[in-house]
């Protein structure tokens, strides 16, 4: 077994007893991005050069007996929408296409901080908008499982380098499923904290309200592990909470004792595929078999989850990306033309809104451009209390259904997708199919618990099938455990993609 | 057409910008007038990723500002975003207060020292914390259309302090500013420079006119660009005038046009028709999700209003009533500040004698304070020093004329006032020799006494120039009261 199948976990041990060194385990980590990602299309950029400089420095570290992070050693791939200082961070955009922040997201100082090595950057849907990664303004990304298939969105670059074995730990971000779905599809671990868990400073944000970094990883016990990393409380986000971060990596192995999972009956029948509820329904009685007791519980709610879903994120992302005006950083376009245009039109419009109007239709994909008007038209006078204002008031209802249901069970167990990855190119003019991948998904980044996707089965013709455990908020640790509880009685997780 | 009577109906929204060290919400100084673009970071720039966080003394000294005006303060307010593109707006939306400001329903009263209107209760709507937009400068004389972004003030926290539409003359506004002004200072809270931007003020105007056909309302207008008392008085007056006219030839009532932008053209003294495309903005107001919301207790408004000492209409009252002060001596050391205010109670304990120290306060050192262009923290004289002078004109040891001389002595030097009367020689003359030297003084002025005679006692001065003229100390007062008394038991 080569180096880069083992876990992250094994990998730390080898690392930590001088088996292995950082510098060898990021190369034999570059050289599988060299030999499958043409394949694959998960990295935006590798960063070679500074990951074999920070391994190498580790490494000295480490020779020198210094104490060494939580990650010491271990290689991160970084989703391009985290800002790294002086360095690419393009989001999936054109409007970024040239931007460098300066100033590192909060969760790379950490990384940084524990001795992580940042491998590169992966691809990504344009602001995290979109299901497929099929957004991103520079590359597509294909499922390591079916390269003629999606690789789920909008982290899919993150979940492919992972389950391709180009990366041990990757960190994405969920806003309405976008680090669950992609693992899902792609047969990796993926997590989406509670919000708050994690600083969002330097997350270019799409949906503020419901944003969260995360780690994906092939187990759920390296899972944990980056979760340690990333986890904490920030004084630059005033939105992350002053809660002590758990020994996730510590306790991850602990199984959980009388064990209640609640079931929601919607999320079966009509709708779903019938391997992917078969696989789901076989994962439930495991758990049975682990001794843990199943409920049926009602969200009320939960099919409203969509609809509020895709009001409230548009409205917060056409605000949170007024910013990208051709003023003051990134894409601007060509003045000149400007000038040209209104005197070839003779138009009263200003060159400032004339150049405003060019640079974001030219900057801007077609997704993010509807997003951005589904968004400024829900919050326009006349409609903000019909929309906007409905919206937080549904959201407010599916947390209270959250919150009755945790008064019941201790986490609620169900698909993550109602379908496998599909075709490449199948959704991409159906936003209304596209955006119905987040169904199962949404409501956890509404009421702001936390939800894990683990692999939990194939279909028949081999593509993955994934499971999502949702806790309370802060209860991540317990979701891990029972996440581990599950994985270590099975072994899909164990099974890697063929790529010629 | 005939002339009819109206009345101004003004509302004012004044920025107050807040003495903090750092902006609203990240840590980038907010002084005034360094090169451009040197007072910024991520998160004043807007750049992707970065996220505020709230400075917390900003909130404080609003709520110090709003409790002195009398404003009730919310347990609970949130921040929301007013979306709009501009160049010196670089997230795109300002964070600003809508619907939950962090206090609302106050009020200040104003009167005039002049006796220009009656006094009045302003009523304040509401006072909300925001976040300044940066500074454009355009370059229009190129042609070019070439436009300078300096976001130094970018995140700077304002205070927006809106009044009802109470005020009924440009006298009234002006004094509205002035009052306010005092009061921020008093606070300590701005520095409220209206030149460097850090008070501005935005006017809301319309007229009341009695038609024949009863009262009408003309279309609001709101003034802008107004940098100085003096030009919120005048802009308010031509834009009155200039309303009235407008109707005159269009008739045109409320409600028949848009909410008109004009800007004060301080050199061509009159308004100007601003954008009025702006005026259809839709703000797209939304509660910000980067931000908490500010929950306060009791016991922090309760602290926060055990911060602010007496204010100025109390200490108005106070040296009236307690100090025996005129309402216009009052009216006038209090509004010069709270360090003249501390001069004037240093100076009457240390004189004993209330009158005489609001006198001299109001009067020489004023004048001294005005002509040298300073403040009482450099005048020269301490309250102690000068207690020594007025205790000595108290007494009558000197009349009023030579405690000026000595007065002005002491400006330059550092010696007492005992010293100083030393050194220019000034006695108290001997009532005896003062006596001898009036009845010379009749007898040798006969005409003089016949004019006294016959009613005109003014006569009289010209012996006490004479006097002077023998004997430099003399008392004029005194050598009057003596001549007269000779003249009339001839």
């Amino acid at each position: 077994m080569s180096i880069i199948q083992k876990t992250a976990t094994e990998q730390l041990a080898l690392l930590n007893s001088g088996e292995l060194t950082s510098v060898e385990l990021t190369q034999a980590y570059l050289n599988q991005i060299e030999q499958v990602d043409g394949q694959v299309g998960a990295f935006l950029r590798v960063e070679t050069e500074s990951a074999l400089a920070q391994a190498a420095a580790i490494d000295q570290k480490r020779a020198t007996e210094a104490p060494l992070g939580k990650l010491a050693g271990l290689p991160v791939a970084i989703k391009d929408i985290l800002c790294t200082k002086d360095t690419p961070t393009t989001c999936g955009s054109r409007m970024l296409e040239n931007f460098q922040p300066p100033y590192n997201a909060t969760v790379v100082e950490k990384i940084r901080a524990a001795d992580g090595v940042i491998l590169g950057r992966t691809n990504m849907d344009e602001f995290a908008m979109g299901s497929s990664t099929e957004n991103s303004a520079y590359q597509t990304t294909q499922n390591p499982w079916d390269t003629a298939r999606i690789p789920g969105g909008s982290s899919g670059g993150a979940a492919a380098c992972v389950s391709a074995d180009m990366a041990p730990l990757s960190v994405g971000t969920d806003t309405g499923g976008s680090i669950r779905q992609p693992a899902a599809l792609c047969g990796c671990v993926g997590l989406k904290p509670t919000y708050g868990r994690v600083s969002r400073y330097g997350l270019i944000a799409f949906a503020s309200s419901l944003d969260q970094i995360g780690p994906l990883a092939r187990t759920v016990e390296d899972t944990a592990l980056l979760l340690e990393v990333l986890a904490g409380h920030d004084p630059l986000d005033s939105t992350s909470v002053k809660q002590p971060t758990p020994a996730y990596s510590e306790t991850v192995k602990q199984p959980l004792e009388n064990l209640t999972l609640g079931v929601v009956d919607r999320h079966f029948g009509a709708g779903i595929d019938p391997e992917i509820e078969t696989a789901v329904q076989s994962a439930i009685q495991v758990y049975e078999s682990l001794g843990a007791t199943i409920k049926h519980i009602a969200m009320p709610h939960a099919d409203y989850g969509i609809a509020t879903y895709y009001i409230i994120a548009p409205c917060e992302a056409s605000s949170n990306l007024a910013r990208y005006d051709g003023a003051h950083y990134g894409y601007r376009t060509d003045q000149a033309e400007v000038v040209a245009e209104l005197a070839e039109d003779g138009s009263d419009e200003g060159p400032l809104v004339r150049m405003y109007r060019k640079t974001r239709s030219e900057g801007f994909g077609e997704e993010v451009q509807r997003r951005i008007m589904l968004g400024t038209y829900a919050l326009s006078e006349g409609y903000y209390d019909a929309f906007y204002l409905k919206a937080l008031k549904v959201r407010r209802l599916i947390r209270q259904d959250y919150d009755a249901a945790f008064e019941e069970v201790d986490m609620i167990i169900g698909p993550v997708t109602a379908n496998p990855a599909f075709a490449q190119g199948e959704k991409t003019s159906d936003p209304m199919a596209m955006y119905l991948e987040d169904l199962y998904t949404v409501t956890a980044n509404l009421a702001g618990v936390a939800g894990i996707s683990l692999p939990c089965g194939f279909t028949s013709s081999g593509l993955p099938i994934g499971l999502q455990l949702q806790a309370a908020p802060f209860q991540e640790e317990k979701l891990l455990r029972a996440a581990q509880m599950y994985q270590a009685a099975t072994d899909f997780h164990t099974r890697r993609p063929e790529l010629s | 057409m005939s002339e009819f009577s109206y009345e101004i109906v003004i509302g004012l929204e004044v920025h107050v910008q807040l003495k903090t060290k750092t902006k609203l919400f990240c840590r980038c100084r907010t002084e005034f007038g360094n090169p451009p673009n040197t007072q910024t970071c991520p998160v004043c720039l807007g750049m992707p990723g970065s996220l505020p966080v709230m400075n917390k003394k900003a909130y404080f000294l609003s709520m110090r500002t709003a409790l002195a005006l009398n404003c009730g303060i919310p347990k609970f307010t949130k921040w929301d975003r007013k979306n709009y593109f501009y160049p010196d707006l670089p997230k795109g939306y300002q964070t600003s207060q809508f619907d939950l400001p962090m206090s609302e329903e106050g009020y200040l009263d104003i009167k005039s020292t002049k006796d220009e209107f009656e006094p009045r209760r302003v009523r304040i709507i509401r006072a909300h914390l925001e976040e300044d937009a940066g500074k454009s400068m355009h370059d229009e004389a190129a042609g070019k259309g070439d436009s300078r972004i300096d976001l130094n003030r970018t995140g700077t926290p304002l205070l927006e302090i809106v009044s009802y539409p109470d005020m009924r003359s440009a006298a009234e506004a002006k004094a509205y500013m002035q009052e306010l002004r005092l009061l921020l200072t008093y606070l300590d809270v701005s520095d409220c420079n209206m030149q460097e931007g850090s008070l501005r003020c935005d006017a809301n105007v319309n007229l009341h006119i009695t038609t024949d056909d009863g009262v009408i309302a003309t279309p609001i207008v709101e003034i802008k660009n107004m940098n100085s008392f003096r030009s919120v008085e005048r802009g308010i007056e031509y834009e009155a005038k200039r309303q009235y006219d407008v109707w005159q030839e269009t008739g045109k009532v409320l409600g028949e046009l848009p909410k008109q932008t004009r800007g004060w053209d301080d050199s061509a003294q009159v308004t100007r028709s601003q954008r009025e495309k702006e005026e259809s903005a839709d703000y797209r107001y939304f509660p910000c999700p980067d931000l908490v919301p500010v929950i306060v207790t009791d016991q922090q408004i309760e602290e926060v209003r055990q911060e602010i000492g007496e204010l100025p209409s109390a200490l108005r009252e106070r040296l009236q009533n307690e100090f025996g002060l005129t309402v216009y001596t009052a009216d006038v050391i209090v509004n010069q500040g709270l360090s003249l205010v501390e001069y004037y109670l240093e100076l009457a304990a240390a004189a004993g004698d209330n009158k005489l120290a609001g006198n001299w306060v109001q009067g020489e050192v004023l004048r001294i304070l005005n002509d040298q262009e300073i403040e009482i923290e450099d005048f020269p004289i301490d309250a102690g020093r000068l207690a020594e002078l007025l205790k000595l004109v108290q007494a009558g040891d000197l009349d009023s004329s030579k405690a000026k001389d000595v007065f002005a002595a002491m400006l330059t030097s550092d010696s007492s006032a005992a010293d100083v009367i030393k050194e220019l020689g000034i006695e108290k003359v001997d009532e005896g020799a003062l006596e001898a030297l009036c009845q010379v003084l009749v007898e040798r002025n006969q005409r003089i006494v016949d004019d006294v005679k016959s009613g005109n006692e003014k006569a009289v001065g010209a012996l006490i120039g004479q006097a002077k003229k023998e004997n430099p100390n003399v008392n004029p007062g005194q050598v009057r009261q003596i001549c007269l008394e000779i003249i009339n038991n001839l």
